[in-house]
């Protein structure tokens, strides 16, 4: 028997037992639509985190206080000091700017409205080097810096909470640890995700939020250093000049190592990377198990099937069939009922992404779950050969009937 | 002797067969030397009582099922010893079964029923052309696309008639044709099958309980105990 006359018997045979067939492939339609829905918000997931990551632009590196690979006593404090000796053109030929961080949370008060939230003490190339930008006014000048100005900068969505507008608020003011402050500013939204939401953040000069929302013990002490390399080829040569030049300013003999740790966007990048694609294969893998248990069902299924049609197994033989005419035609069966629940299954994980995907959104989460055409492949092959594995074992205990015996069942 | 005016060799040509059964512990003789030919264009009745080995000649015969012993030539061809395979393509190609009760797929029409030994053949050209001409041949020309539950019993056994000869089989192997059918229905297959035989030189060969139904055959093979009587016995 051929193959087409195979699929078309088994085409027939399926479709006069609509609702067993139905029933039968609803396991695989749950399993793979799973696996499809998880792989879709994976994609989603690591496309939106990567574009977050590049949004602050890809040749910055991070400089932290300490070492976390090797055992530092002490280390020095990051200060604007060592942001100073980093700003030097002839040392550092590939930084193009510096933004020390000094961040705090700190109530924000607007009228009788009042919040938590955090405040970043940044420098005025803060917002270039992080690529925000501001939907009014500007962002506050070198001289605001120098001067401790008590100039703010206010993220939309924390604007909108203190305010209830993102708009006209230059120049008027709020208060940030019960200090007056003057809106400079407001930036455009950004985007959040469970981690962190610039929009919710407010920027204040570093010096301002030195003297009024974050004394400390060492006076110039920051979080972070932020630098800006000229392009993205040069943020190796950046990071080993800014290496040196921090090494010096803390005094580190030769043998010491770093008291500081270093990173950039493109590390943060592979490690967003990696941590996603683990959780979507742990979650893929997790899915796939209620495909396993759909191919059970497909087994059981066609165990029934070979025993209920035992006398046609019988008739057949005598009528000429072979064992192989007799396995393909169950094997055929079984192959198309989960090729068939695959596809719709298909169907039903991308419409669980666009669920998951609208819900996400509305949160204020931005993710659209992505299909690609490798995952439909890849989920209809595999239901291909769950059918033809769990098919298997029926179609070869209906193949070795003895036709005396098929004939003569009742 | 009539072996002596058969000028060609017998289509079936069965010498000393036994077969065995396993029952539990003990092994239980179901043919215990059986000697029988039959001839091209015979139409020969297999009578006997139940226990008598008469289906289990029958599916020797039909290369349904393997002997213990002994030798079973089917158009020369020595059957006996074939594996599974090769008997199924024996079956396909040699022999067209007609059961009691039918035996046809409900799901599918007269016509595809009769298609099935063809899609289980090497040749598969002409297939429904050649599935219409044997319905046409029993009579049943007009009703190709009646599933089965939508035709009488004689149709349906027509049906199946028609299915046996579509692949133009060395010999017709009827198991009981008339056993489910009233009487009516049971006369017009029995005059179908003696048309075939007299018109078409069909070699048929009848397993039936019924002696008016085996009156009509040309011989009448009797078993008892798993063997042949001679007809001296027989009388």
């Amino acid at each position: 028997m051929k193959i087409w006359q195979a699929l078309k018997e088994a085409i027939a045979s399926l479709s006069a037992n609509r609702t067993r067939s139905f029933l039968t492939v609803l396991g695989i339609v749950i399993g793979v639509g799973a696996v499809i829905g998880v792989l879709s918000l994976g994609q989603g997931a690591e496309a939106s985190i990567i574009g977050q990551i590049e949004s602050i632009g890809t040749n910055v590196i991070y400089v932290f206080r300490g070492n976390t690979s090797e055992d530092v006593t002490n280390p020095n404090s990051l200060t604007t000091a060592d942001a100073d000796a980093l700003a030097n053109r002839t040392r550092a030929p590939h930084i193009l700017n510096i933004s020390p961080v000094l961040a705090g949370q700190s109530s924000v008060r607007f009228g009788d409205e009042s919040t938590q939230t955090s405040i970043m003490g940044v420098v005025e190339n803060y917002a270039e080097v992080t690529g925000i930008e501001l939907s009014e006014g500007s962002f506050f000048t070198e001289s605001n810096v120098t001067n401790r100005s008590s100039v703010v900068v206010l993220g939309p969505e924390l604007a909108e909470r203190l305010t209830g507008r993102q708009t006209e608020l230059v120049g008027t003011t709020v208060h940030i640890n019960n200090y007056p402050f003057r809106v400079v500013g407001v930036t455009k939204a950004k985007g959040g995700n469970q981690f962190s939401s610039p929009d919710m953040d407010a920027y204040i000069p570093i010096t301002a939020m030195q003297l009024r929302v974050k004394r400390q013990s060492i006076p110039n002490a920051v979080d972070f250093l932020l630098i800006q390399a000229q392009d993205s080829q040069s943020i190796d040569d950046a990071m080993q000049e800014a290496k040196s030049i921090l090494r010096s300013s803390h005094r580190l003999s030769s043998r010491q190592p770093d008291d500081f740790t270093m990173t950039n966007q493109q590390d943060v990048l592979s490690i967003a990377n990696s941590i996603t694609s683990i959780l979507t294969i742990f979650l893929a893998g997790i899915a796939g198990i209620s495909l396993l248990v759909g191919g059970i069902g497909i087994m059981n299924i066609m165990l029934v099937s070979v025993t209920e049609r035992t006398r046609e197994i019988g008739l057949r033989k005598a009528l000429g069939a072979r064992k192989f005419d007799i396995q393909l035609q169950f094997l055929t069966e079984s192959a198309m009922l989960s090729v068939f629940g695959g596809l719709i299954g298909v169907g039903f994980g991308w419409l669980l992404g666009e669920i998951v995907g609208a819900i996400a959104a509305n949160s204020g989460t931005p993710l659209v779950p992505q299909i690609s055409l490798n995952s439909v492949l890849l989920a209809t092959l595999f239901s291909l050969a769950v059918g033809i594995f769990f098919g298997w074992y029926p179609a070869l205990r209906a193949a070795n009937l003895e036709p005396v015996e098929a004939l003569r069942y009742e | 002797m009539e072996l002596t005016s058969q000028a060609s060799r017998p289509v079936i040509d069965v010498r000393n067969l036994t077969k065995d059964y396993r029952l539990g512990e003990i092994m239980v003789p179901a043919l215990r030397g059986i000697d029988l030919q039959i001839f091209p264009g015979e139409m020969v009745a297999i009578m006997g009582p139940s226990g008598s080995g008469k289906s289990t000649l029958m599916n020797m015969i039909g290369c349904l099922d393997s002997p213990t012993s002994g030798e079973y030539y089917l158009d020369s061809l020595l059957v006996s010893d074939l594996k599974d395979d090769e008997l199924a393509i024996v079956r396909n190609q040699k022999i067209g079964f007609v059961f009691q009760n039918y035996n046809l797929l409900p799901r599918i029409d007269a016509l595809e029923n009769v298609t099935l030994p063809i899609r289980y053949s090497d040749i598969t050209a002409n297939m429904r052309q050649r599935a219409e001409a044997a319905l046409q041949s029993v009579g049943l020309g007009d009703r190709i696309h009646h599933k089965p539950n939508q035709l009488s019993g004689g149709q349906q056994q027509r049906v199946a008639i028609a299915r046996a000869l579509v692949n133009e089989p060395a010999i017709l192997l009827a198991d009981e044709p008339t056993g489910n059918l009233d009487s009516q229905s049971g006369k017009e297959v029995m005059d179908l099958l003696l048309n075939l035989n007299q018109q078409e030189n069909t070699t048929i060969v009848l397993v039936t309980h019924d002696p008016k139904v085996a009156a009509q055959a040309k011989r009448i093979v009797q078993l008892f105990d798993g063997l042949i009587k001679t007809p001296e016995e027989a009388s």
